[in-house]
Parts: structure tokens; C-alpha cells; sequence
């Protein structure tokens, strides 16, 4: 847990009511180039079936996506609340605060951010 | 300058105004090509190097299908065009040996290539020194097709070519081997041919284990969908196959002689030659490597990821060779600019199908713990056992997706 929030000024919209979840959203939101260059814990492996955008596949691409929406979805596979096939026994894996920055990261493009800075 | 020994040795960020940093992978499978790619994504100023044999990737994953009948050796083979497009430089060569000291590979036409950091991902060899009879020669006869390509030709060939009424014996290594959940699959699909073209036929799968990965969902589906055609003979009940006769066909356990019309022996493995070259496989034939940055324990400046790996918990799968893959480009990436390195989950994910419409998973997630990679508990697991027919059918199409967007990611 960070000692101290940082100011916040990218508020989230839709709170969801977890504890440590701002300091952690907080802190990824301004951790700099170095930090977003590399995926935080678990999201590396998304891309193993989420595809890039537009690429038509039956597992929706996530980059970009709101991270709100991201979290909601994790956090219910993670209760048991969403019907899934596999994310629910994944994101049995996953802290609260580990879901917040994974989602953090794919709304700003994951895997594919760092594609489209390609040459 | 290198601290003999000592894996963890911390490594000087390079100096200013010094030729940008060079990274060599050698071998370019789902872990070595994801990795290289990774490389370049994540600084595009790193010269990345894939030393490759092949021209063209032929894929395991789906490969039973093609066994079957169900699909085409095309639809399995990848180029590397897509990596020269994103400034990887691909040779086309094997590696031959390893320098850890000089950090210096050469490969087979005799050219050098000096590495500040080296990935090995050479996959799996085959031994053919583990089952007595089981030679080259005796692999064209019964052949493991556990490398896709002109096995899993051959071994389709021979089950097309097989009478109605025939016996197909197959040989299952104790673990660890190369996906845990394979041979069931196979044994399922093979069981689903014979079911739909040569329905008086008999399947004998001959393991050298007692349990296997997802095994209540294989029995269940076995047991509804090719009762009395396929059966399991566990270590327990004489499944291990001690010895094999190619020249009439048998395989040969403790208890009994199978004789076989087609026999598919998946021999014990150990990780590609290169990596005992390099002096990174222990005495398993194994890599033991750190769980944080998949740097071999044995010799600094070298990371080993895939199926030559000693992983832990995680199963050598093409899956866990992605998301390794990945973590291990951002470990070298941090280690080259003289960052410390952090530690990541990583996930698994590895579909078998049971039949065309049929699929069935598990799942895994894993953390460093206590050196090795552990799961994390309360996470994973196999799918329900009591799913409906359209949950069934929903994974069979799930798998399809992942192999469409994994091979898309890695090759495209
Ligand atoms: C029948 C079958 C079904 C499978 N199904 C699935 C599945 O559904 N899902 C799943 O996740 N996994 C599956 N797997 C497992 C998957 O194929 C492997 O785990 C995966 O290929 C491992 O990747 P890798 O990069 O470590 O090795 P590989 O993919 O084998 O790549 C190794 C590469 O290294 C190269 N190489 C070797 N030696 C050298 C050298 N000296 N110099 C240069 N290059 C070299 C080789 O040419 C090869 O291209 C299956 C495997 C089998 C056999």
C-alpha cells in the first residue's frame, strides 16, 4: 500500500468501492513512460487470447476499452457473478489492486500501444 | 568480468554513444519468436536476433486434428516474414554451440553472434535412447508425431491406411513432457476417427502414469462418446511400455506384448540439444531457471523460456510459452538499462478437444515462489464437470479463437 495519496486528477467516474484501489489507479496514471512500457503483474499474458481491435475473433479485443469496464468485469469473474468459460477461474488469480492496474494498462493499449509506436 | 557462476550477477546499463544493445533468441517457436517480438515492442532500439532453422514454424497446437483427419497440415505452418517486418533480424540457421563466457553463439554456416543477453528456446528432443527399440528407424515405424510435421503426416497416413478392425496402441511418457493434456486429446481424436470411418477398431493408450491432467473430463467423455472403443491402461494396471519391436509392431510392458496395426509412441523428452550444449540443462535434461527473470541458474546472461524450461507448476504448453515469453522480454529489457527486476503472474490457458464440438480446459495462474513458479491458490482449475453440450461446443469454438489469435500475435 503507498504511504500517501498522490493527488488524484484523473478522478474515476464510477467508484467501484474498494479499498486501495485510487492509490493504486493513482499511482499508474503517473508513473511515467518506463512504468507504462512495461505490463504490470499478469497482463502480459492477456494477449495470449484477447486480439488487437477490429480483428473480428469470438474473444473481444480489450485494448482500449475503459478501464472501468475492465475492473467491473474482472471483479465479477472474480465473485463467481459473471457467466465465463475460463476468466472466471482466471481472475480467481488476481488481487483487487492487481485488476485495477491490469485494466489500467489495457485501456491504454496494452500490447498494442507499443505496436503501433513500431517504425 | 563475468562472476563465475553466479546467476544473479547484476549487470552495468551500457555506456553512452555504445551501438545499441544486442539481444540473440535462439529458436523461433512460440516462445522465442513471442519473445523477440516483445523485445522490439518494448524498445525498438534493441538489435534482436532470432536464430531459426526452419523457414517455416509448423505448430503443435491443433495438430492432433490433423491426425484426424479434421483439418490440413497447412493451416499449421507460420512464416517469420512477420518478424523481418518489425526489425528482427531472423537467421536461418541452428545454433551449433554457446559461448556463456565470451556470450558469443555460432551457428552451423560458422558465422558469430556476441549477445549482451541470450534467450534459449529451442523446445523440446525427443530421446531415443530412453525406450529400448525405440531408435530413428523404429520413429518412421511408430511415430511420435509429438514435433509437427512429417510424423504427423506419417502417423495420419498410417491410421487412413489401417483396416476396419485394426488395433492402434499409443505410448504415454511419464511427466515431465510436452503437454500434459496432449495425448488425451490425441487419443480422443484418434478415438473419433476410427468412431466415424473404421468403427470396428480398438484404441490402447499405454501410460506410464497413474493420473493425468484434466483426467475426470477425459473419462467422462470417453466413457459418453467412445464406450468400449478406447482404452486406458494406467501405470498401475501395466501401462508402461518397457520395450518396443518395430518389426512386428509391439510394444512391450511388464505384463503383456501389444501387438499394433498403428502404434504412436510419444517417447520421455528432454529440453532441445542446444540448451545441454550451452551448458543450461541440468541433469533432468532440463533448464532450471529463475522464476522472476527466466535466467538460467546455471549460467549468468542466459534466459531459458518454453518447453526447455523447468517452470514449476506451469505445464510446458504453447500458452505458457507466450505469456513466459513476455515476462522474460521485459526482464531482459529492465536488466539491459540496469533495472532491478520485478516480479509477474503469469498465466496458462490449454483447451483439449474431446471431440470436434467438444472442447474442455484448464487453467492456471502462477507467481515466483520459493524459486520455483508456483500457482496461485484459489485460481485455476478445470472446466465443470456437469457442463451442458453448448458449454462444450462454446469451448471447442474458444479454442479454435485462441490458436487463430496466439498465432496471429506471434507470426503475423
Ligand atoms: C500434439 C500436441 C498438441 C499440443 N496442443 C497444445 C495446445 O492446444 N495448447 C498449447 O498451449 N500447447 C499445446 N502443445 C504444446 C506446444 O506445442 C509447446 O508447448 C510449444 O510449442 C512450446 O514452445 P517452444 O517455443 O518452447 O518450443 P517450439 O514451439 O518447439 O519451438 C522451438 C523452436 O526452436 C528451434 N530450435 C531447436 N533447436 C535449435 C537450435 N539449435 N538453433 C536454433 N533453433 C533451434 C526449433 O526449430 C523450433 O522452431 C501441444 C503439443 C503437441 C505435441
Amino acid at each position: 500500500m503507498p504511504p500517501a495519496a498522490p493527488p488524484c486528477r484523473r478522478p474515476l467516474r464510477h467508484p467501484i468501492g474498494r479499498g486501495g484501489l485510487w492509490l493504486i489507479a493513482a499511482v499508474l496514471a503517473f508513473g511515467g513512460p518506463a512504468a507504462a512500457e512495461i505490463a504490470p503483474s499478469g497482463a502480459a499474458s492477456c494477449s495470449g487470447c484477447h486480439g488487437p481491435p477490429g480483428d473480428g475473433g469470438l474473444v473481444p479485443s480489450l485494448a482500449g476499452r475503459p478501464a472501468e469496464e475492465i475492473v467491473a468485469a474482472l471483479m465479477q469473474f472474480n465473485a463467481g457473478e459473471r457467466a465465463a468459460t475460463v476468466m472466471d477461474r482466471i481472475a480467481k488469480g488476481f488481487t483487487d489492486d492487481e485488476i485495477r492496474a491490469i485494466a489500467e494498462w489495457l485501456a491504454g493499449g496494452g500490447d498494442q500501444a507499443a505496436h503501433s509506436s513500431q517504425p | 568480468m563475468l562472476a563465475a557462476g553466479g546467476a544473479a550477477a547484476f549487470y552495468a546499463p551500457r555506456a553512452l554513444g555504445q551501438q545499441a544493445a544486442r539481444v540473440v533468441v535462439v529458436g523461433g517457436g512460440f516462445a522465442g519468436a513471442s519473445c523477440a517480438r516483445a523485445l522490439k515492442r518494448l524498445n525498438r532500439d534493441l538489435a534482436v536476433t532470432l536464430i531459426e532453422p526452419s523457414e517455416r514454424f509448423i505448430a503443435c497446437p491443433f495438430s492432433n486434428t490433423v491426425i484426424a483427419g479434421l483439418r490440413d497440415l497447412e493451416g499449421q505452418q507460420f512464416g517469420y516474414d512477420g518478424l523481418k517486418r518489425v526489425g528482427i533480424e531472423v537467421v536461418p540457421q541452428a545454433a551449433v554451440t554457446v559461448d556463456a563466457h565470451a556470450r558469443r553463439v555460432t551457428v552451423a554456416d560458422g558465422t558469430t553472434f556476441d549477445y549482451e543477453r541470450l534467450v534459449m528456446a529451442p523446445g523440446i528432443e525427443l530421446r531415443l535412447d530412453a525406450i529400448p527399440g525405440y531408435d530413428e528407424a523404429a520413429a518412421e515405424a511408430m511415430p511420435h508425431a509429438w514435433k509437427a510435421g512429417t510424423q504427423t503426416l506419417t502417423l495420419r497416413r498410417q491410421l487412413a491406411s489401417m483396416e476396419d478392425g485394426g488395433v492402434v496402441v499409443m505410448s504415454v511418457p511419464a511427466s515431465p513432457y510436452r503437454c500434459p493434456p496432449g495425448p488425451y486429446e490425441r487419443a480422443s481424436l484418434i478415438a473419433h476417427y476410427l468412431k466415424t470411418h473404421k468403427p470396428r477398431s480398438k484404441l490402447i493408450v499405454l501410460d506410464a502414469k497413474d493420473r493425468f491432467s484434466k483426467q475426470g473430463l477425459f473419462e467422462a467423455a470417453w466413457q459418453a462418446l467412445y464406450p468400449g472403443l478406447l482404452e486406458w491402461v494406467s501405470l498401475s494396471f501395466g501401462g508402461q511400455v518397457t520395450a518396443v519391436e518395430p518389426a512386428d509392431m509391439t510394444l512391450v510392458t511388464d505384463f503383456a506384448r501389444h501387438r499394433s496395426d498403428v502404434a504412436n509412441v510419444i517417447p520421455p523428452q528432454r529440453a532441445g540439444a542446444i540448451a545441454a550444449a550451452a551448458g543450461v540443462a541440468d541433469q533432468t535434461g532440463w533448464c532450471p531457471i529463475d522464476p522472476v527473470t527466466f535466467e538460467s541458474r546455471l549460467q549468468p546472461g542466459i534466459h531459458v523460456i518454453g518447453d526447455a524450461a523447468i517452470a514449476g507448476a506451469m505445464p510446458k504448453s504453447a500458452f505458457a510459452a507466450d505469456s513466459q515469453a513476455k515476462v522474460c522480454a521485459a526482464a531482459v529489457a529492465g536488466l539491459l538499462r540496469g533495472e532491478a527486476p520485478r516480479a509477474q503472474k503469469l498465466v496458462n490457458t490449454c483447451y483439449s478437444l474431446v471431440g470436434p464440438d467438444y472442447g474442455i480446459s484448464v487453467a492456471g495462474v502462477y507467481h515466483p515462489r520459493d524459486g520455483l513458479l508456483a500457482e496461485v491458490e484459489g485460481a485455476g482449475g478445470v472446466s465443470p464437470a456437469d457442463a451442458p453440450p453448448s458449454f462444450r461446443a462454446e469451448e471447442a469454438r474458444y479454442a479454435e479463437a485462441w490458436f487463430h489469435t496466439i498465432t496471429s500475435a506471434v507470426f503475423g
